[in-house]
C-alpha cells in the first residue's frame, strides 16, 4: 500500500496522460472503423476541453455539466462539418479535417475568451485518476459492443469497400458521419477531462502535432481492434518515461525513438501491436462457424 | 407481369454515349440475359438500375414506382441486389461475416440491446448466423466460412458475392458475369442456383459472355450494341436474329 502511493505520488500524472491519450486514440479508431481518416479528433477535444473550461471558470456551471456540454459540442461541430467534408476520401479528407483543426487553434488563439494564446489558465482542478480511467472503461466498452451492432457492421463495410456497401443497403453518408460524431463525442469528452486536470490549456495543445500523435498510437497500436489504439497510446506516452529511466533525456531523441518505433512497427508489424497477441484477436473475428470443419 | 420497366435510359460519359434510349421489360419471376459486345453499355445498365450512375435522362420502375432518381442503399432497400464484374468483397473480413455484412436490410441487429449483451439480442444473432451460413451453403461454399475473403479463389469470391446478395433477400438480382473464369462443373452449380432462385420468385438480370450459359438458363435476353437495344427475345429467337450474329455472335454463328 505504502508503495502504492508512493507510485501515484511519483507516476500519478503519467498515468493520467496514458488515459487521456488513450481516449483520444480510441475516438479516432471509431472514425478510422469506418475508414475515414480524420485528423480533426485533436481540435475536437479541444472544442471540448475550451467549452467546458469556460463553462467552469465563467459560469460556474458544475462539473458534470461542462463535461457533458464539451462532448455534446464537439458532436455537434462534427455533425455540421461531417456532412460537407465526409464526401472526400482519403488523403483529401484528412487534409480538409487538418485545415478544420487549424481553424479551431487559431480561433483559441485569438477569440478573447478562450484566453488567446496564453491559453485558459485557472480552470479548476476537478478530474481524478479514477474519472478518467472510468470514461477510458465505458467507451472502450462501448466500442467493443458497438462492433457486433449493425452500426459497427456498417462501419467495417464501408472501411472494407463504400460502393459495395453502398449497394447491400448501407446508407454511407449517415454512418460515415456516425463514424465522425461518436470520435468527436469521445474526443470533446477527452478535452473536457483534460481541461480539468491541468489548471490551464493551451491552443497549441490540440494541434497538428497532437492529430498526428493520435494518428500514430492507432497505427504502432493497430486499427483491427479496439485495443489496438490502448496499446499504441499507452507504449508511446510512458516511453519519454522509461527513456529517461535508462538516461535518455526528453526531446529530440524522443521524437527520434518515436520515428524509429513507428517505421519498425509499419515494417514488421502492419497490423499494430496488436498482432503480437495472436492472430484471432488481432483480427477481430467477430463471427465464428459453431463447427469450423463440421458442414458439408 | 412486369417487375423491372427500363424506359429510354440515355447516359453519356463526356462524349462517349454508353446508354442511347436502352428501354425494354424485365418480366418477374425470371431469368433475364443481357448480351453484347465489350463496351456495349451492359455495366453501365446494371450501374444505372442500381444507382452508381444517374441516367441523364428516361426512368426506370420497379413495380411501378419510379427509382432512377434514388441513391444505391434507397434502391437496395426495395430489394435490388447486385454483384460486380470485377467482383468487390470486404475482403478483410472471412466468408461468413461478408455474408453477415450483407444482411443490413434484413438483419436489426439495433445497437442497445448490444451495448447490454442481452439474452434476446444473443439469440437473435444466432439465428442471422444460421441464415448466413444458409446462404454460404446454397453457393457451395459453407466449409470455407473462416477463410478470408482474399484468401479466395477466384471462383469462390463469385459464389462469394452471389452469397452475400442473397443475404439481402432480393426481388432483384443484378449479376454481372457470374460464371466468369468458372468451369463446367461451377457453371453447372451456378445455373442450377439461379433456377432455383426463380423458382422462389426471385427475378434475375444476367450479363454473361459464355453464351451457352445464357441460352441454356435464360428465358428472355436483350442484346445491346453500342448503347442501344438491339432486340429483345426467347433465346432461338436472339440465335437466329440476324443483326445479332452480325454484331455479336459474329460470322461463324453460335455454339449454343
Amino acid at each position: 500500500m505504502d508503495f502504492f502511493t508512493h507510485f501515484l505520488a511519483v507516476y500519478g500524472s503519467l498515468i493520467n496522460f496514458i488515459g487521456i491519450n488513450a481516449l483520444l486514440a480510441l475516438s479516432l479508431y471509431v472514425t478510422l472503423s469506418a475508414g475515414q481518416l480524420s485528423l480533426g479528433n485533436a481540435a475536437f477535444a479541444g472544442i471540448g476541453a475550451y467549452s467546458a473550461g469556460v463553462l467552469t471558470m465563467h459560469y460556474n456551471a458544475p462539473f458534470v455539466v461542462s463535461i457533458i456540454t464539451g462532448a455534446l459540442l464537439a458532436g455537434i461541430v462534427a455533425l455540421a462539418i461531417g456532412l460537407p467534408v465526409l464526401r472526400l476520401r482519403g488523403v483529401f479528407l484528412a487534409i480538409a479535417t487538418l485545415g478544420f483543426g487549424e481553424v479551431v487553434r487559431i480561433a483559441a488563439v485569438n477569440l478573447d475568451i478562450t484566453g488567446g494564446a496564453q491559453g485558459l489558465v485557472g480552470i479548476p482542478n476537478k478530474t481524478t485518476t479514477w474519472m478518467i480511467f472510468l470514461a477510458l472503461a465505458a467507451a472502450s466498452y462501448f466500442i467493443a459492443r458497438m462492433r457486433t451492432s449493425r452500426i459497427g457492421w456498417s462501419f467495417e463495410s464501408i472501411r472494407e469497400d463504400e460502393t459495395a456497401a453502398a449497394v447491400t443497403g448501407i446508407n454511407t453518408t449517415y454512418y460515415k458521419t456516425l463514424s465522425f460524431t461518436i470520435g468527436a463525442i469521445i474526443a470533446g469528452l477527452t478535452g473536457a477531462l483534460y481541461a480539468h486536470l491541468n489548471y490551464i490549456i493551451t491552443p497549441g495543445e490540440f494541434g497538428f502535432s497532437a492529430a498526428v500523435n493520435l494518428l500514430i498510437y492507432n497505427i504502432v497500436g493497430g486499427t483491427q481492434y479496439w485495443v489496438g489504439p490502448l496499446l499504441g497510446a499507452t507504449l508511446l506516452t510512458s516511453l519519454p518515461e522509461v527513456l529517461r529511466g535508462i538516461g535518455v533525456t526528453a526531446g529530440p531523441i524522443r521524437m527520434c525513438v518515436n520515428g524509429v518505433i513507428l517505421l519498425l512497427v509499419i515494417l514488421y508489424l502492419p497490423n499494430g501491436l496488436v498482432s503480437l497477441f495472436g492472430r484471432a484477436s488481432a483480427r477481430k473475428t467477430k463471427v465464428r462457424a459453431d463447427s469450423p470443419s463440421g458442414e458439408v | 407481369m412486369m417487375l423491372l420497366q427500363i424506359d429510354r435510359i440515355t447516359r453519356n460519359f463526356g462524349g462517349v454515349c454508353a446508354l442511347e434510349s436502352v428501354s425494354f421489360p424485365v418480366e418477374r419471376g425470371t431469368i433475364h440475359g443481357l448480351i453484347g459486345p465489350n463496351g456495349a453499355g451492359k455495366t453501365t445498365l446494371i450501374n444505372v438500375l442500381s444507382g452508381l450512375i444517374k441516367p441523364d435522362s428516361g426512368s426506370i420502375l420497379l413495380d411501378g414506382a419510379p427509382i432512377h432518381h434514388l441513391p444505391p442503399h434507397r434502391i437496395a432497400a426495395l430489394g435490388v441486389a447486385r454483384t460486380f464484374q470485377n467482383i468487390r468483397l470486404f475482403p478483410a473480413m472471412n466468408c461468413l461475416e461478408n455474408v453477415v455484412a450483407g444482411q443490413h436490410l434484413v438483419a436489426g441487429r439495433p445497437l442497445f440491446p448490444r451495448l447490454l449483451n442481452l439474452p434476446s439480442a444473443r439469440r437473435e444473432e444466432q439465428t442471422y448466423r444460421e441464415q448466413a451460413m444458409a446462404c454460404l451453403e446454397r453457393v457451395g461454399i459453407a466449409r470455407r466460412a473462416q477463410v478470408l475473403a482474399r484468401s479466395l479463389s477466384y471462383g469462390e469470391r463469385r459464389r462469394l458475392e452471389i452469397a452475400r446478395a442473397l443475404a439481402m433477400r432480393p426481388r432483384l438480382l443484378l449479376l454481372d458475369e457470374p460464371v466468369a473464369g468458372m468451369r463446367r462443373r461451377g457453371l453447372e452449380q451456378v445455373g442450377d442456383l439461379l433456377v432455383s432462385l426463380i423458382n422462389e420468385n426471385m427475378t434475375i438480370l444476367l450479363i454473361e459472355h459464355n453464351m451457352s450459359f445464357v441460352m441454356r438458363v435464360c428465358s428472355t435476353i436483350t442484346v445491346l450494341n453500342f448503347g442501344s437495344t438491339l432486340t429483345t427475345g426467347t433465346p432461338e429467337e436472339i440465335g437466329q436474329h440476324p443483326q445479332v450474329i452480325e454484331a455479336y455472335l459474329g460470322g461463324a454463328g453460335c455454339h449454343a
